[in-house]
């Protein structure tokens, strides 16, 4: 019986381990999704899309009243500039310090995501390079949430 | 089911998909599964690691679906309804209807399941989301099952089961690996009642399944399902499936699959194609 489940398990696994370690290199040295996404002003655009949905967004506008809105749309451009693999460096704040003691829930990160998703598809970004940045921002929601 | 109900049932469905402007929960598309067919989240055999719907830690859900699964020997109807409490507990019902088209009459079981989040996030944590399930199955009537060496007509599977999406796996395409391995006494999945005259203890058993997100909208993939062989009568098979699901909206979603239940009650090689419809809001 255990050997069995063990073959049964092996597949899955192994597949699950090659997927991982496949992509574990390539990124951060590589621009291609910094180029798909359009570079710096494809970029600027997605951002300014994102706010543009996040304050016709009445789950979570509420939650950016007080904030700089200027400084957060610099601060998101050098970060998915830099997450891409593009020629950036984030100067902001870590996102634990930058999202702590506001108790963000889970369900504002997934509405701010969607924003991002549309944002992405009203600019054509290829559905490879939005799953690509995705995957970089989606560790940060341990950061950002109930902090 | 009675005729009524049926037809209540799917008046109830097609008004639900009608609502696609009604609240949507605050979770990403696609992120609930659909539903299997014991009523859990899941795809269409396994129970995984997700909870039904897209509802967030911020409201209830609802899903309600509707299922066939039409093989060589068998037609297999299944209704269910699923509420998910702020995607922490999910609590669902299935009703279950075997139509016997080559040995004649029928075998229905009702199922009662529940399913909470342990910990994690299909998205978003390390490891994944992990819950742990349980389906409490009764037959309607125990005496085929009873006179083909079954012995219980009533039993509980309880699982835990993992789901995690990998970002960018193949082809920039998200992938969902999801594994379950549940505890049962189940012949055919209940429908062949409980123990057997050749075993009559709990078996530990592994299912699991891989999926692509071809588009955010379109995910295809393949399923598997260990079960026990515990009736002397005629051997019982793994169960396997092949699918593709279709998620237009937060409201509804459409699975088609190509499923392969191996033998059933001495008929070999029951394949045939599946088709599942769920409204969710
Ligand atoms: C993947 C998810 C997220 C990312 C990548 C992200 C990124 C950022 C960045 C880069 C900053 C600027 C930090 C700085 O000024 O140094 C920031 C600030 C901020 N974030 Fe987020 N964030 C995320 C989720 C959220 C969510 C879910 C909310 C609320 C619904 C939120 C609300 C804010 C607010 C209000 C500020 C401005 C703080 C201030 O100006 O005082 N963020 N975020």
């Amino acid at each position: 019986m255990t050997t069995m489940i063990w073959r049964r398990l092996t597949a899955p696994l192994l597949l699950a381990i090659c997927t991982l370690t496949a992509h574990a290199s390539d990124d951060e040295t590589s621009s291609w999704t910094y180029n798909a996404l359009g570079e710096k002003a494809g970029i600027a655009a997605i951002v300014e899309d994102l706010l543009v949905n996040i304050a016709n967004d009445e789950r979570i506008v509420v939650r950016f009243a007080d904030a700089d809105i200027s400084r957060l749309q610099r601060m998101l451009n050098e970060q998915f500039c830099m997450l891409s693999g593009g020629p950036c460096v984030y100067t902001g704040d870590s996102m634990r310090e930058s999202h702590r003691g506001k108790n963000y829930t889970q369900a504002e990160f997934n509405s701010l995501v969607e924003n991002l998703i549309h944002a992405f598809e009203a600019n054509d970004v290829p559905l490879a390079a939005q799953n690509r940045l995705l995957g970089k921002l989606a560790p940060m929601n341990a950061d950002i949430v109930a902090q | 089911m009675p005729f009524s109900a049926k037809r209540l049932f799917f008046t109830f469905i097609l008004g639900l998909t009608g609502l696609t402007n009604a609240y949507a929960g605050d979770r990403i598309l696609a992120t609930g599964g659909v539903t299997q067919i014991e009523g859990s989240a899941g795809g269409g055999l396994v129970p995984w690691g997700v909870l039904h719907g897209t509802t967030s830690d911020n409201g209830l859900g609802i899903t309600a679906a509707a299922s066939r699964a039409g093989i060589d020997d068998y037609t297999l109807d299944v209704k269910g309804v699923a509420l998910n409490l702020y995607n922490r507990l999910e609590i669902s019902f299935a009703r279950q209807h075997l139509a016997l088209d080559t040995l004649g009459g029928k075998l229905e079981q009702d199922i009662i399941g529940a399913k909470a989040r342990l910990f994690g996030d299909v998205l978003y944590h390390p490891w994944g989301q992990w819950s742990l399930g349980v389906q409490h199955k009764r037959l309607d009537d125990f005496s085929l099952p009873r006179a083909v060496g079954a012995r219980d007509d009533s039993g509980t599977d309880i699982y835990l089961a993992g789901s995690k999406l990998f970002f960018d796996a193949v082809a920039g395409r998200n992938l969902l690996l999801n594994t379950t391995l549940r505890s049962t006494q189940a012949n055919q999945g209940g429908l062949l009642g409980f123990g057997g005259d050749l075993n009559d203890s709990r078996e530990l058993v592994v299912e699991g399944s891989l999926g692509i997100f071809v588009t955010p909208r379109w995910l295809a993939g393949f399923e598997y399902r260990q079960k026990p062989d515990q009736l002397s009568f005629a051997e019982e098979e793994e169960w396997k499936d092949v699918f593709v699901a279709f998620v237009p909206n937060k409201h509804l979603s459409l699975t088609a699959a190509w499923i392969d239940l191996g033998s059933i009650a001495g008929l070999d090689d029951q394949q045939g194609g599946y088709l599942s419809l769920q409204v969710a809001y």
